[in-house]
Protein backbone atom coordinates (compact mmCIF):
# COMPACT_ATOMS: atom_id res chain seq x y z
CA UNK A 1 0.00 0.00 0.00
CA UNK A 2 2.72 2.65 0.95
CA UNK A 3 6.41 1.65 1.05
CA UNK A 4 9.56 3.09 3.05
CA UNK A 5 10.02 5.70 0.39
CA UNK A 6 6.94 7.44 0.36
CA UNK A 7 6.63 7.56 4.26
CA UNK A 8 10.25 8.78 4.43
CA UNK A 9 9.07 11.50 2.01
CA UNK A 10 5.47 12.48 3.98
CA UNK A 11 7.78 12.86 6.82
CA UNK A 12 10.02 15.15 5.09
CA UNK A 13 7.28 17.33 3.92
CA UNK A 14 5.50 17.31 7.22
CA UNK A 15 9.14 18.28 8.62
CA UNK A 16 9.16 15.06 10.96
CA UNK A 17 12.38 13.75 11.35
CA UNK A 18 11.76 9.48 11.63
CA UNK A 19 14.46 7.26 12.94
CA UNK A 20 15.05 4.25 11.14
CA UNK A 21 12.94 2.18 13.41
CA UNK A 22 9.69 4.66 13.02
CA UNK A 23 10.13 4.82 9.37
CA UNK A 24 9.41 0.82 9.28
CA UNK A 25 6.84 0.93 12.00
CA UNK A 26 4.66 3.83 10.23
CA UNK A 27 5.45 2.15 7.01
CA UNK A 28 3.52 -0.97 8.00
CA UNK A 29 0.57 0.60 10.69
CA UNK A 30 -0.02 3.72 7.48
CA UNK A 31 -0.34 0.47 5.32
CA UNK A 32 -2.96 -1.06 7.80
CA UNK A 33 -5.23 2.12 8.10
CA UNK A 34 -4.85 2.60 3.50
CA UNK A 35 -5.72 -1.11 3.29
CA UNK A 36 -8.88 -0.12 5.55
CA UNK A 37 -10.16 2.53 3.89
CA UNK A 38 -9.44 0.71 0.56
CA UNK A 39 -12.87 -1.15 1.51
CA UNK A 40 -14.61 1.69 0.26
CA UNK A 41 -13.50 0.99 -3.10
CA UNK A 42 -15.44 -2.34 -3.06
CA UNK A 43 -18.68 -0.46 -3.24
CA UNK A 44 -19.90 0.06 -7.01
CA UNK A 45 -19.80 3.72 -7.67
CA UNK A 46 -20.66 3.57 -11.31
CA UNK A 47 -23.24 5.96 -11.51
CA UNK A 48 -22.97 8.32 -8.17
CA UNK A 49 -21.67 11.41 -9.46
CA UNK A 50 -18.68 13.01 -7.27
CA UNK A 51 -18.43 15.36 -4.64
CA UNK A 52 -16.34 17.35 -2.29
CA UNK A 53 -17.89 16.65 0.76
CA UNK A 54 -20.58 14.23 2.42
CA UNK A 55 -22.98 17.20 4.31
CA UNK A 56 -25.36 18.90 1.33
CA UNK A 57 -24.31 22.88 2.42
CA UNK A 58 -23.51 25.08 0.40
CA UNK A 59 -23.27 29.32 0.69
CA UNK A 60 -21.95 30.12 4.14
CA UNK A 61 -21.23 33.31 4.73
CA UNK A 62 -20.87 36.18 7.35
CA UNK A 63 -21.42 39.86 6.83
CA UNK A 64 -17.87 41.66 6.62
CA UNK A 65 -18.29 43.40 10.04
CA UNK A 66 -16.11 43.25 12.77
CA UNK A 67 -16.70 41.38 15.96
CA UNK A 68 -14.87 40.97 19.42
CA UNK A 69 -12.15 38.38 19.83
CA UNK A 70 -9.57 37.30 22.38
CA UNK A 71 -6.95 39.57 23.42
CA UNK A 72 -3.88 40.13 21.95
CA UNK A 73 -2.22 38.86 25.15
CA UNK A 74 -3.86 35.87 25.72
CA UNK A 75 -3.57 34.42 22.40
CA UNK A 76 0.16 34.95 22.19
CA UNK A 77 0.54 33.38 25.75
CA UNK A 78 -0.60 30.13 24.11
CA UNK A 79 2.68 30.24 21.84
CA UNK A 80 5.45 27.95 22.61
CA UNK A 81 7.98 31.16 22.48
CA UNK A 82 7.23 35.13 22.58
CA UNK A 83 9.17 38.10 22.29
CA UNK A 84 7.76 41.60 22.68
CA UNK A 85 4.33 41.73 20.58
CA UNK A 86 6.00 38.93 18.75
CA UNK A 87 5.43 35.07 18.19
CA UNK A 88 9.48 33.53 18.41
CA UNK A 89 10.30 31.11 16.24
CA UNK A 90 13.52 29.07 15.80
CA UNK A 91 16.27 29.53 13.16
CA UNK A 92 14.63 28.98 9.94
CA UNK A 93 17.32 27.40 7.16
CA UNK A 94 16.63 26.94 4.03
CA UNK A 95 16.65 23.13 2.74
CA UNK B 1 26.87 33.30 -47.01
CA UNK B 2 24.47 34.43 -44.60
CA UNK B 3 24.15 37.76 -42.48
CA UNK B 4 23.66 37.54 -39.01
CA UNK B 5 20.15 38.38 -37.47
CA UNK B 6 20.88 40.84 -34.90
CA UNK B 7 20.87 38.99 -31.40
CA UNK B 8 17.69 40.32 -29.87
CA UNK B 9 15.15 39.39 -33.05
CA UNK B 10 16.18 35.84 -33.35
CA UNK B 11 14.30 35.24 -29.68
CA UNK B 12 11.15 35.81 -28.56
CA UNK B 13 9.92 35.98 -25.03
CA UNK B 14 6.95 34.30 -23.64
CA UNK B 15 6.07 36.16 -20.08
CA UNK B 16 3.18 34.87 -17.80
CA UNK B 17 2.37 37.27 -14.41
CA UNK B 18 1.00 35.57 -11.31
CA UNK B 19 -0.43 38.89 -9.50
CA UNK B 20 -1.62 38.71 -5.76
CA UNK B 21 -4.21 41.68 -5.07
CA UNK B 22 -5.41 42.39 -1.14
CA UNK B 23 -8.74 43.18 -0.81
CA UNK B 24 -9.94 46.16 1.21
CA UNK B 25 -12.70 44.69 3.17
CA UNK B 26 -12.88 45.85 6.91
CA UNK B 27 -12.52 42.03 8.18
CA UNK B 28 -10.32 38.84 7.37
CA UNK B 29 -11.32 36.15 4.56
CA UNK B 30 -12.25 34.00 7.43
CA UNK B 31 -12.14 35.53 10.39
CA UNK B 32 -13.93 39.17 11.63
CA UNK B 33 -11.12 40.70 12.77
CA UNK B 34 -9.22 43.83 11.31
CA UNK B 35 -7.28 44.40 8.31
CA UNK B 36 -6.02 47.36 8.97
CA UNK B 37 -2.40 47.92 8.02
CA UNK B 38 0.29 48.92 10.18
CA UNK B 39 -1.58 48.18 13.40
CA UNK B 40 1.03 47.11 15.81
CA UNK B 41 2.42 43.37 15.85
CA UNK B 42 -0.29 40.77 16.13
CA UNK B 43 -3.27 42.86 17.66
CA UNK B 44 -5.32 42.02 14.64
CA UNK B 45 -5.23 38.70 15.57
CA UNK B 46 -7.44 36.10 16.38
CA UNK B 47 -7.79 32.24 17.10
CA UNK B 48 -9.07 31.53 13.71
CA UNK B 49 -5.97 33.23 11.96
CA UNK B 50 -3.76 31.59 14.02
CA UNK B 51 -5.35 28.59 13.46
CA UNK B 52 -6.01 27.61 17.18
CA UNK B 53 -7.67 24.19 17.23
CA UNK B 54 -11.48 24.00 17.24
CA UNK B 55 -11.50 26.97 15.43
CA UNK B 56 -14.17 27.48 12.46
CA UNK B 57 -13.27 29.58 9.51
CA UNK B 58 -16.22 31.19 7.86
CA UNK B 59 -16.17 33.25 4.29
CA UNK B 60 -16.63 36.59 4.45
CA UNK B 61 -19.45 37.62 2.04
CA UNK B 62 -17.44 40.80 0.40
CA UNK B 63 -14.62 38.62 -0.47
CA UNK B 64 -16.83 36.40 -2.82
CA UNK B 65 -18.34 39.65 -4.16
CA UNK B 66 -14.99 41.09 -4.72
CA UNK B 67 -13.89 38.07 -6.62
CA UNK B 68 -17.29 37.71 -8.67
CA UNK B 69 -16.69 41.12 -9.84
CA UNK B 70 -13.07 40.96 -10.57
CA UNK B 71 -14.01 37.92 -12.50
CA UNK B 72 -16.40 40.09 -14.29
CA UNK B 73 -14.53 42.97 -15.32
CA UNK B 74 -11.61 40.58 -16.44
CA UNK B 75 -14.28 38.96 -18.78
CA UNK B 76 -13.95 35.47 -16.82
CA UNK B 77 -16.74 32.64 -16.67
CA UNK B 78 -17.61 32.79 -13.27
CA UNK B 79 -17.70 28.96 -11.96
CA UNK B 80 -21.44 28.02 -10.85
CA UNK B 81 -20.06 25.66 -8.23
CA UNK B 82 -16.43 26.28 -6.51
CA UNK B 83 -14.85 25.49 -2.98
CA UNK B 84 -11.60 26.24 -1.29
CA UNK B 85 -8.56 23.63 -0.96
CA UNK B 86 -5.96 23.36 1.30
CA UNK B 87 -2.19 23.74 0.01
CA UNK B 88 0.12 22.57 2.45
CA UNK B 89 3.33 23.69 3.05
CA UNK B 90 5.80 24.41 5.81
CA UNK B 91 6.75 28.13 6.79
CA UNK B 92 6.71 29.78 9.93
CA UNK B 93 4.53 32.54 9.13
CA UNK B 94 2.17 30.21 7.62
CA UNK B 95 0.44 29.48 11.67
CA UNK B 96 -1.49 26.43 10.50
CA UNK B 97 0.66 24.74 7.88
CA UNK B 98 -1.85 25.07 4.91
CA UNK B 99 -3.34 27.97 3.16
CA UNK B 100 -6.65 28.11 2.32
CA UNK B 101 -6.90 28.24 -1.12
CA UNK B 102 -8.55 27.48 -4.37
CA UNK B 103 -7.01 24.46 -6.62
CA UNK B 104 -8.97 23.04 -9.06
CA UNK B 105 -12.59 24.77 -8.79
CA UNK B 106 -11.35 28.45 -8.99
CA UNK B 107 -13.98 31.16 -8.63
CA UNK B 108 -13.66 32.44 -12.23
CA UNK B 109 -11.65 30.82 -15.17
CA UNK B 110 -10.74 31.48 -18.59
CA UNK B 111 -11.30 35.50 -19.11
CA UNK B 112 -8.50 38.35 -20.84
CA UNK B 113 -8.05 41.81 -20.13
CA UNK B 114 -6.88 44.09 -22.50
CA UNK B 115 -3.90 46.31 -22.86
CA UNK B 116 -3.32 49.28 -24.24
CA UNK B 117 0.06 50.69 -25.40
CA UNK B 118 0.95 54.12 -27.66
CA UNK B 119 3.14 54.39 -29.61
CA UNK B 120 3.24 58.05 -31.61
CA UNK B 121 0.00 58.51 -30.50
CA UNK B 122 -1.13 55.76 -32.07
CA UNK B 123 -3.28 52.66 -29.47
CA UNK B 124 -1.32 49.61 -30.20
CA UNK B 125 -3.91 46.93 -28.32
CA UNK B 126 -3.50 43.59 -27.28
CA UNK B 127 -5.40 40.97 -25.38
CA UNK B 128 -4.10 39.20 -22.43
CA UNK B 129 -5.24 35.64 -21.36
CA UNK B 130 -6.27 35.45 -17.73
CA UNK B 131 -5.84 31.65 -17.19
CA UNK B 132 -8.03 31.86 -13.45
CA UNK B 133 -8.53 34.11 -10.48
CA UNK B 134 -9.18 32.68 -7.04
CA UNK B 135 -9.80 33.21 -3.36
CA UNK B 136 -6.76 32.93 -0.44
CA UNK B 137 -5.66 34.08 2.29
CA UNK B 138 -2.35 35.73 2.92
CA UNK B 139 0.48 34.48 5.02
CA UNK B 140 2.12 36.62 8.06
CA UNK B 141 5.24 38.30 8.36
CA UNK B 142 8.56 37.63 9.35
CA UNK B 143 11.32 39.47 10.99
CA UNK B 144 14.80 38.29 11.43
CA UNK B 145 16.97 38.64 14.09
CA UNK B 146 20.56 38.97 14.82
CA UNK B 147 20.64 39.53 10.69
CA UNK B 148 18.91 41.69 8.09
CA UNK B 149 18.38 39.10 5.98
CA UNK B 150 17.62 35.20 6.53
CA UNK B 151 20.44 33.61 6.43
CA UNK B 152 22.89 34.54 9.49
CA UNK B 153 19.86 35.06 11.45
CA UNK B 154 19.92 33.32 15.11
CA UNK B 155 15.84 33.24 14.79
CA UNK B 156 13.16 34.90 13.59
CA UNK B 157 10.03 36.80 14.89
CA UNK B 158 6.16 36.54 13.13
CA UNK B 159 3.53 39.41 13.39
CA UNK B 160 0.07 37.59 12.16
CA UNK B 161 -1.72 41.03 11.46
CA UNK B 162 -1.33 40.28 7.68
CA UNK B 163 -2.41 36.13 8.28
CA UNK B 164 -6.31 36.14 6.67
CA UNK B 165 -6.30 39.43 4.87
CA UNK B 166 -7.93 38.47 1.48
CA UNK B 167 -6.25 37.67 -1.53
CA UNK B 168 -7.21 37.39 -5.25
CA UNK B 169 -4.40 35.55 -7.22
CA UNK B 170 -4.57 36.23 -10.62
CA UNK B 171 -2.60 34.20 -13.15
CA UNK B 172 -2.41 35.40 -16.97
CA UNK B 173 -1.57 33.07 -20.03
CA UNK B 174 2.03 33.57 -21.11
CA UNK B 175 0.62 36.13 -24.24
CA UNK B 176 2.78 38.96 -22.21
CA UNK B 177 5.98 39.34 -24.85
CA UNK B 178 8.08 42.33 -23.36
CA UNK B 179 8.85 44.19 -20.34
CA UNK B 180 6.52 47.10 -21.30
CA UNK B 181 3.67 45.02 -22.14
CA UNK B 182 4.38 42.97 -18.82
CA UNK B 183 4.27 46.57 -16.44
CA UNK B 184 0.79 47.91 -18.46
CA UNK B 185 -0.65 44.53 -17.86
CA UNK B 186 0.33 45.05 -14.18
CA UNK B 187 -0.91 48.68 -14.68
CA UNK B 188 -4.14 47.77 -16.53
CA UNK B 189 -4.90 45.00 -13.51
CA UNK B 190 -4.42 47.67 -11.16
CA UNK B 191 -6.60 50.03 -12.77
CA UNK B 192 -9.61 47.86 -13.03
CA UNK B 193 -9.17 47.06 -9.05
CA UNK B 194 -9.38 50.26 -8.37
CA UNK B 195 -12.38 51.49 -10.48
CA UNK B 196 -14.12 48.12 -8.72
CA UNK B 197 -12.94 50.02 -5.75
CA UNK B 198 -12.14 46.28 -4.31
CA UNK B 199 -8.15 47.22 -3.41
CA UNK B 200 -6.04 50.06 -3.41
CA UNK B 201 -3.59 48.58 -5.56
CA UNK B 202 -0.58 50.40 -3.70
CA UNK B 203 2.43 48.45 -4.53
CA UNK B 204 4.65 49.78 -1.86
CA UNK B 205 2.10 48.62 0.80
CA UNK B 206 2.41 44.81 -0.90
CA UNK B 207 -1.74 45.47 -1.73
CA UNK B 208 -0.40 44.48 -4.90
CA UNK B 209 2.38 41.97 -5.86
CA UNK B 210 3.32 40.18 -8.92
CA UNK B 211 5.43 37.66 -9.87
CA UNK B 212 6.80 36.85 -13.30
CA UNK B 213 7.59 33.70 -14.76
CA UNK B 214 9.82 33.90 -18.17
CA UNK B 215 11.38 32.22 -21.11
CA UNK B 216 12.54 32.77 -24.11
CA UNK B 217 13.49 30.63 -27.43
CA UNK B 218 14.06 31.19 -31.28
CA UNK B 219 11.39 32.77 -33.21
CA UNK B 220 9.32 30.13 -34.94
CA UNK B 221 9.47 27.67 -31.93
CA UNK B 222 6.69 26.65 -30.87
CA UNK B 223 7.78 24.81 -27.53
CA UNK B 224 9.00 26.90 -24.71
CA UNK B 225 12.28 27.32 -23.44
CA UNK B 226 13.46 26.75 -19.89
CA UNK B 227 11.12 28.88 -17.73
CA UNK B 228 12.47 31.00 -14.42
CA UNK B 229 10.59 33.21 -11.86
CA UNK B 230 11.62 36.32 -11.04
CA UNK B 231 10.16 37.80 -7.90
CA UNK B 232 10.79 40.80 -5.49
CA UNK B 233 9.59 44.10 -7.55
CA UNK B 234 7.28 46.54 -5.78
CA UNK B 235 7.05 48.74 -8.73
CA UNK B 236 5.91 48.44 -12.46
CA UNK B 237 8.90 49.83 -13.77
CA UNK B 238 10.87 47.39 -11.96
CA UNK B 239 8.82 44.58 -13.65
CA UNK B 240 9.94 46.35 -16.91
CA UNK B 241 13.67 46.42 -15.87
CA UNK B 242 13.61 42.91 -14.26
CA UNK B 243 12.08 41.22 -17.44
CA UNK B 244 14.33 43.38 -19.65
CA UNK B 245 17.23 42.19 -17.39
CA UNK B 246 16.36 38.56 -17.68
CA UNK B 247 15.60 38.42 -21.26
CA UNK B 248 19.12 39.86 -21.97
CA UNK B 249 20.49 36.86 -19.59
CA UNK B 250 18.70 34.19 -20.98
CA UNK B 251 19.65 35.02 -24.62
CA UNK B 252 23.16 35.44 -23.80
CA UNK B 253 22.81 31.74 -22.23
CA UNK B 254 21.43 30.07 -25.51
CA UNK B 255 23.73 32.27 -27.58
CA UNK B 256 27.20 30.90 -25.23
CA UNK B 257 25.32 27.38 -24.78
CA UNK B 258 25.06 27.75 -21.28
CA UNK B 259 22.19 26.15 -19.41
CA UNK B 260 19.19 27.73 -18.02
CA UNK B 261 17.95 26.43 -14.68
CA UNK B 262 14.11 26.30 -13.88
CA UNK B 263 14.76 28.35 -10.62
CA UNK B 264 13.19 31.46 -8.70
CA UNK B 265 15.35 34.46 -8.79
CA UNK B 266 14.85 37.95 -7.26
CA UNK B 267 15.16 41.27 -8.19
CA UNK B 268 17.65 43.29 -6.90
CA UNK B 269 16.86 46.94 -6.76
CA UNK B 270 20.02 48.06 -6.01
CA UNK B 271 22.46 46.65 -8.79
CA UNK B 272 19.29 46.37 -10.88
CA UNK B 273 20.10 42.63 -11.74
CA UNK B 274 18.28 39.40 -10.87
CA UNK B 275 19.99 36.84 -8.48
CA UNK B 276 19.43 33.04 -8.30
CA UNK B 277 17.58 32.33 -5.15
CA UNK B 278 18.25 28.20 -3.83
CA UNK B 279 15.00 26.63 -4.92
CA UNK B 280 13.31 24.16 -2.26
CA UNK B 281 13.36 20.98 -2.80
CA UNK B 282 9.97 19.17 -2.79
CA UNK B 283 8.39 22.59 -2.45
CA UNK B 284 5.79 21.71 -5.26
CA UNK B 285 4.58 18.84 -3.48
CA UNK B 286 1.48 21.22 -2.01
CA UNK B 287 -0.93 17.81 -1.46
CA UNK B 288 -4.01 20.00 -1.89
CA UNK B 289 -7.26 18.42 -0.34
CA UNK B 290 -10.59 19.98 -0.25
CA UNK B 291 -10.93 22.35 3.03
CA UNK B 292 -14.03 20.77 4.77
CA UNK B 293 -14.29 23.61 7.00
CA UNK B 294 -15.94 25.74 4.87
CA UNK B 295 -18.66 24.44 2.33
CA UNK B 296 -18.70 25.15 -1.53
CA UNK B 297 -20.00 27.95 -3.56
CA UNK B 298 -22.72 28.52 -5.46
CA UNK B 299 -23.12 31.46 -7.41
CA UNK B 300 -26.75 32.02 -8.61
CA UNK B 301 -27.89 33.45 -11.78
CA UNK B 302 -29.81 36.27 -10.31
CA UNK B 303 -26.97 36.73 -7.81
CA UNK B 304 -24.74 37.06 -10.81
CA UNK B 305 -27.08 39.42 -12.45
CA UNK B 306 -27.34 41.56 -9.52
CA UNK B 307 -23.68 41.76 -9.46
CA UNK B 308 -22.90 42.67 -13.00
CA UNK B 309 -25.24 45.49 -13.18
CA UNK B 310 -23.06 47.13 -10.11
CA UNK B 311 -20.03 46.71 -12.16
CA UNK B 312 -19.10 50.33 -13.21
CA UNK B 313 -17.49 51.61 -16.45
CA UNK B 314 -14.39 50.11 -17.12
CA UNK B 315 -11.14 52.08 -18.01
CA UNK B 316 -10.58 50.13 -21.41
CA UNK B 317 -14.40 50.86 -22.05
CA UNK B 318 -13.57 54.52 -20.96
CA UNK B 319 -10.60 55.14 -22.74
CA UNK B 320 -12.46 53.92 -26.36
CA UNK B 321 -15.12 56.07 -25.71
CA UNK B 322 -12.95 59.09 -24.84
CA UNK B 323 -11.79 58.83 -28.20
CA UNK B 324 -14.71 58.19 -29.99
CA UNK B 325 -16.95 60.48 -28.16
CA UNK B 326 -14.64 63.36 -27.62
CA UNK B 327 -12.08 62.80 -30.37
CA UNK B 328 -9.29 62.87 -27.53
CA UNK B 329 -6.25 61.53 -28.88
CA UNK B 330 -5.00 57.89 -27.32
CA UNK B 331 -2.46 59.55 -25.42
CA UNK B 332 -4.90 61.85 -23.66
CA UNK B 333 -7.86 59.15 -23.22
CA UNK B 334 -5.12 57.21 -20.73
CA UNK B 335 -3.99 60.24 -18.81
CA UNK B 336 -7.26 61.25 -17.91
CA UNK B 337 -8.98 57.51 -17.19
CA UNK B 338 -5.36 56.22 -15.64
CA UNK B 339 -7.87 56.61 -11.91
CA UNK B 340 -11.49 57.11 -11.25
CA UNK B 341 -11.67 60.51 -9.40
CA UNK B 342 -10.40 61.94 -12.12
CA UNK B 343 -12.59 60.26 -15.21
CA UNK B 344 -15.20 61.50 -12.43
CA UNK B 345 -14.23 65.24 -11.65
CA UNK B 346 -13.78 65.53 -15.95
CA UNK B 347 -17.19 63.90 -16.40
CA UNK B 348 -18.63 65.80 -14.34
CA UNK B 349 -17.07 69.07 -15.30
CA UNK B 350 -18.46 67.83 -19.23
CA UNK B 351 -21.89 67.24 -17.97
CA UNK B 352 -22.19 70.56 -17.81
CA UNK B 353 -21.32 71.39 -21.60
CA UNK B 354 -18.03 72.59 -21.54
CA UNK B 355 -15.61 71.39 -24.27
CA UNK B 356 -14.35 68.16 -23.60
CA UNK B 357 -10.57 69.12 -25.16
CA UNK B 358 -10.44 71.84 -23.47
CA UNK B 359 -11.33 70.96 -19.97
CA UNK B 360 -8.79 67.75 -20.33
CA UNK B 361 -6.38 70.42 -21.16
CA UNK B 362 -7.14 72.12 -18.13
CA UNK B 363 -6.76 69.02 -16.26
CA UNK B 364 -3.41 67.27 -17.57
CA UNK B 365 -2.00 70.51 -17.36
CA UNK B 366 -2.37 72.93 -15.05
CA UNK B 367 -4.42 71.17 -12.60
CA UNK B 368 -1.92 68.08 -13.07
CA UNK B 369 1.07 70.16 -12.41
CA UNK B 370 -0.13 71.41 -8.90
CA UNK B 371 -1.75 68.53 -7.73
CA UNK B 372 1.84 66.94 -8.25
CA UNK B 373 3.35 69.69 -6.02
CA UNK B 374 1.44 69.66 -3.59
CA UNK B 375 0.82 65.60 -3.73
CA UNK B 376 -3.16 66.47 -3.61
CA UNK B 377 -5.64 64.45 -5.39
CA UNK B 378 -8.33 65.97 -7.35
CA UNK B 379 -11.24 65.66 -4.89
CA UNK B 380 -9.28 67.44 -2.66
CA UNK B 381 -8.87 71.36 -4.02
CA UNK B 382 -11.44 73.85 -4.06
CA UNK B 383 -12.14 74.10 -7.63
CA UNK B 384 -14.72 71.80 -8.28
CA UNK B 385 -15.87 70.59 -11.79
CA UNK B 386 -18.65 73.44 -11.91
CA UNK B 387 -16.50 75.99 -11.68
CA UNK B 388 -13.58 74.71 -14.57
CA UNK B 389 -16.82 74.24 -16.83
CA UNK B 390 -17.68 77.55 -16.27
CA UNK B 391 -13.60 78.93 -16.33
CA UNK B 392 -13.81 77.05 -20.17
CA UNK B 393 -16.90 78.44 -21.28
CA UNK B 394 -16.27 82.01 -19.67
CA UNK B 395 -12.76 81.49 -22.15
CA UNK B 396 -15.16 80.41 -25.19
CA UNK B 397 -17.55 83.14 -24.86
CA UNK B 398 -14.81 85.84 -24.45
CA UNK B 399 -15.67 87.10 -21.16
CA UNK B 400 -11.97 86.40 -20.04
CA UNK B 401 -9.03 86.00 -21.39
CA UNK B 402 -6.99 82.86 -21.76
CA UNK B 403 -4.30 84.47 -19.87
CA UNK B 404 -6.75 85.82 -17.33
CA UNK B 405 -7.47 82.28 -16.83
CA UNK B 406 -4.12 81.08 -15.95
CA UNK B 407 -3.53 84.29 -13.64
CA UNK B 408 -6.45 83.30 -11.32
CA UNK B 409 -6.65 79.60 -11.32
CA UNK B 410 -3.84 79.85 -8.17
CA UNK B 411 -7.05 81.27 -6.67
CA UNK B 412 -9.08 78.65 -7.62
CA UNK B 413 -7.28 75.76 -6.68
CA UNK B 414 -7.47 76.77 -3.27
CA UNK B 415 -10.66 79.26 -2.72
CA UNK B 416 -13.97 78.02 -3.49
CA UNK B 417 -16.50 80.21 -5.11
CA UNK B 418 -19.79 79.74 -5.88
CA UNK B 419 -20.05 81.51 -9.48
CA UNK B 420 -16.67 82.11 -11.41
CA UNK B 421 -18.66 85.03 -13.36
CA UNK B 422 -19.40 87.52 -10.23
CA UNK B 423 -15.94 86.34 -9.61
CA UNK B 424 -13.86 87.75 -12.47
CA UNK B 425 -16.56 90.53 -12.30
CA UNK B 426 -16.15 91.12 -8.69
CA UNK B 427 -12.23 91.61 -9.16
CA UNK B 428 -12.80 93.66 -12.55
CA UNK B 429 -10.99 90.92 -14.58
CA UNK B 430 -13.06 90.91 -17.97
CA UNK B 431 -11.66 90.56 -20.66
CA UNK B 432 -12.14 94.17 -22.82
CA UNK B 433 -13.82 93.40 -26.08
CA UNK B 434 -15.08 96.78 -26.50
CA UNK B 435 -14.02 97.98 -30.11
CA UNK B 436 -14.49 102.01 -28.92
CA UNK B 437 -12.52 101.71 -25.45
CA UNK B 438 -9.83 99.82 -27.23
CA UNK B 439 -9.45 101.76 -29.88
CA UNK B 440 -9.31 105.38 -27.71
CA UNK B 441 -6.22 102.99 -25.85
CA UNK B 442 -4.66 102.60 -28.73
CA UNK B 443 -4.47 106.33 -30.32
CA UNK B 444 -3.16 107.56 -26.86
CA UNK B 445 -0.55 104.72 -26.49
CA UNK B 446 0.89 105.67 -30.42
CA UNK B 447 0.55 109.68 -29.70
CA UNK B 448 2.87 109.12 -26.94
CA UNK B 449 5.48 107.23 -28.99
CA UNK B 450 5.78 109.14 -32.48
CA UNK B 451 9.37 107.73 -33.06
CA UNK B 452 8.27 104.16 -32.88
CA UNK B 453 5.39 104.45 -34.60
CA UNK B 454 8.18 106.43 -37.55
CA UNK B 455 10.53 103.39 -37.54
CA UNK B 456 7.01 100.67 -37.70
CA UNK B 457 6.55 102.74 -40.92
CA UNK B 458 9.20 102.38 -42.07
CA UNK B 459 9.79 99.03 -41.92
CA UNK B 460 10.30 97.77 -38.31
CA UNK B 461 7.05 96.13 -38.00
CA UNK B 462 8.33 94.03 -35.34
CA UNK B 463 7.50 96.40 -33.14
CA UNK B 464 4.13 95.52 -32.70
CA UNK B 465 4.33 93.50 -30.33
CA UNK B 466 5.76 96.06 -27.98
CA UNK B 467 2.44 98.04 -28.76
CA UNK B 468 0.50 95.30 -27.83
CA UNK B 469 2.79 94.52 -25.23
CA UNK B 470 1.89 97.92 -23.50
CA UNK B 471 -1.79 97.77 -24.54
CA UNK B 472 -1.79 94.92 -22.06
CA UNK B 473 -0.19 96.30 -19.11
CA UNK B 474 -2.17 99.17 -19.17
CA UNK B 475 -5.06 96.76 -18.83
CA UNK B 476 -3.97 94.52 -16.74
CA UNK B 477 -3.76 91.81 -19.02
CA UNK B 478 -7.28 91.96 -19.95
CA UNK B 479 -7.26 93.66 -23.51
CA UNK B 480 -8.92 90.63 -25.64
CA UNK B 481 -5.67 90.30 -27.49
CA UNK B 482 -6.77 88.91 -30.73
CA UNK B 483 -9.14 92.44 -31.25
CA UNK B 484 -5.86 94.53 -29.52
CA UNK B 485 -3.67 92.88 -32.56
CA UNK B 486 -6.31 93.73 -35.46
CA UNK B 487 -6.62 97.69 -34.08
CA UNK B 488 -3.04 97.81 -33.93
CA UNK B 489 -2.32 96.66 -37.07
CA UNK B 490 -4.69 98.96 -38.96
CA UNK B 491 -3.97 101.79 -37.11
CA UNK B 492 -0.30 101.92 -37.12
CA UNK B 493 -0.36 100.65 -41.00
CA UNK B 494 -2.49 104.86 -41.19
Amino acid sequence: MIDREQVHKVAHLARLDLTADEEAAFTKQLSSILEYFEQLSELDTENVPPTTRAIELSNVARPDQLQPTVSHDELLKEAPAQEDDFFRVPQILND
Amino acid sequence: MTTAAPVKTKYEAVIGLETHCQLNTKTKIFSPISTEFGAPPNTNVSPICLGYPGVLPVLNEKVLEYAVKAGLALNCQIAPYSKFDRKQYFYPDLPKNYQISQYDLPIAEHGWLEIELVQDDEPIRKKIGITRLHMEEDAGKLVHAGSDRLSGSTHSLVDFNRAGVPLLEIVSEPDIRTGEEAAEYGQELRRIVRYLGISDGNMQEGSLRCDVNISVRPVGQTEFGTKVEIKNMNSFSAIQKAIDYEIERQIKCLEDNKPIFQETRLWEEGSQKTISMRSKEGSSDYRYFPEPDLPPIEVSPEQLEQWKSELPELPAEKRHRYEEQFGLSAYDARVLTDDRTTTEYFEAAIALDADPKQVANWVMGDIAAYLNSEKLTITEIALKPAILAELVQLIEKGTISGKIAKEILPELLTTEIESLEKFVESKGMTQISDTGELEKMIDELLAENPDKVEKFRNGKTKLQGFFVGQIMKKTSGRADPKLTNQLLGKKLKG
